[in-house]
């Protein structure tokens, strides 16, 4: 892998473990996975137009975010059952969408080089859900422990939410290409909940979350190389390890 | 509006689909004043407070006076008890959002008497009382000019919520506040607060605690005689 690629991941692991630290303590956990479905049908008209497949899976996310905004702000369902339906609808259709082969490499991430470009834009991603999860930590703070209070605190609660979800969103995007549409949901999982067994604040949680994503994304791509197994699953394996190896330093109750 | 009174509530009425559940209520609460709001469950107490605050879409006119600001601290907190969030980071979330100073936080926690090392604990981790506290910090963070109290002692004991109540009313008359709180204790009710709100399915009643605390009143109100004691005179 090139240094630019290389930066490109870690950075997409930093936006992971910072945008995963919310989803975990929204108990956000298996519907944000199901979340980064929506992106399979995207790639897959992508693919039948023959235009960019992360251009695809970018706009059927930011479309697939709008809708679970609006259903959950019109219905008050609750956020997880509004994400359950409308993304298993989209990994439904991706699958008719895609061929075999194609529905493989994105739900799996495909190896290969990036363009400057790609890399650029991707840069600016991971910039844009950084900047916004560490600016409005505090806002996501008082949402998630009430959201009368966070309202009378002066906080638009709506916008708020919205604007999370699309962070996640864009998150997931960051990582299609070269996680794939499981994986990236679950590098945005495993190390936020990993930071939520062992850390005693928010700012340890976010460091430590973000610490166990770059971790598992470097020593990925260290380990794969060497046992000849595509990267994505190696990352995950290592995450999953780190996750396990930190139950017993779970801080005392 | 009148230039004494903290809050105005003309013809207020709130109901989800078929179910009303407040229904022409007026009242006004004077500035610097405690108004108690009780009732039976499901009299529409959190509700009034939702409406109060904006929260939920209700008819009638509901004007606060020119300038306040809320510390409201809601009944219930959605929240798990592993969360690793320390009472400071919560309080510097409501500093940082509020636009208040950091020194405010420590002048918070000052005034409810929760110590340094219990406010770098883990939320979860706190006992009841510990909690509440943190909780009257958090209103106070950002210099309201009104409490918003929905039944500030659930989860405490006893003499706990002697203890706390105690505490609002010194907070209260420290920094002039006008308080509005929701109770089921009603001795507290007739010892602190100044007027009393009482919302009942029937005609609600609003008046000083010695006028509106009756027997007679509260077995109408709660449609039965509650166990209350109150000590004439203290």
């Amino acid at each position: 892998m090139t240094w630019t690629g290389l930066t490109l991941s870690v950075g997409m692991a930093v936006a992971a473990g910072l945008v995963g630290c919310f989803a975990v303590m929204r108990r956000m956990a298996l519907a944000s996975d199901a979340m980064s479905h929506v992106a399979l049908p995207g790639i897959g008209v992508a693919v039948a137009f023959h235009v960019h497949p992360g251009l695809g899976a970018i706009a059927a996310l930011v479309a697939g975010t709008a809708l679970v905004w609006g259903l959950q702000h019109r219905t008050r369902i609750p956020t997880e059952t509004v994400i359950g339906v409308v993304f298993s609808l989209a990994l439904a259709i991706g699958s008719m969408l895609a061929t075999g082969e194609e529905l493989v490499d994105a739900l799996l991430g495909t190896p290969g080089t990036l363009e400057v470009w790609e890399v650029l834009t991707g840069l600016v991603g991971v910039a844009a859900v950084a900047g916004f999860v560490l600016s409005q930590r505090n806002r996501l703070v008082l949402a998630q422990v009430s959201i009368d209070m966070a309202r009378t605190s002066g906080i638009s609660v709506a916008r708020l939410e919205l604007m999370y979800l699309m962070a996640f969103s864009l998150t997931v995007a960051l990582g299609l290409r070269y996680l794939g549409v499981l994986l990236m949901g679950s590098l945005i999982i495993i190390p936020a909940a990993t930071a939520k067994l062992v850390a005693r604040s928010l700012d340890e949680m976010l460091a430590i979350s973000v610490g166990c994503a770059v971790a598992s994304t470097l020593a990925g791509e260290a380990i794969a190389g060497r046992i000849d197994r595509p990267t994505g699953p190696v990352i995950i394996a290592i995450a999953a390890a780190l996750f396990f190896a930190s139950l017993p330093l779970r801080r005392a109750r | 509006m009148s230039d004494g009174n903290a809050l105005e509530v003309e013809d207020l009425s709130v109901s989800f689909g078929e179910s009303r559940v407040l229904h022409g209520l007026s009242f006004a609460v004077p500035r610097g004043q405690a108004l108690a709001v009780i009732g039976p469950n499901g009299a529409g107490k959190t509700v009034l407070f939702r409406a109060l605050t904006g929260a939920i879409p209700y008819q009638g006119k509901v004007r606060w006076a020119e300038g306040t600001r809320i510390g409201y601290v809601p009944q219930k907190l959605d929240i798990e008890r592993d969360l690793p969030l320390t009472g400071r980071d919560f309080l510097h979330a409501k500093a940082a959002v509020s636009g208040a100073r950091r020194e405010d936080v420590q002048r918070a926690l000052d005034e409810v008497n929760l110590p340094r090392r219990v406010a770098e604990k883990p939320i979860g981790t706190l006992s009841g009382g510990q909690f509440q506290r943190l909780l009257l910090a958090f209103a106070l963070v950002g210099r309201p000019t009104v409490l918003l109290f929905d039944e500030p002692t659930a989860g405490v004991d006893e003499p706990g919520e002697e203890r706390l109540y105690e505490m609002i009313h010194r907070v209260q008359d420290e920094d002039r506040l006008t308080l509005l709180l929701i109770s089921h204790e009603l001795s507290l009710v007739y010892r602190y607060a100044t007027n009393v709100l009482c919302l009942s399915r029937e005609v609600p009643c609003y008046g000083p605690p010695d006028e509106v605390l009756t027997k007679e009143r509260i077995e109408q109100v709660y449609g039965e005689s509650l166990r209350y004691h109150h000590h004439q005179g203290t």
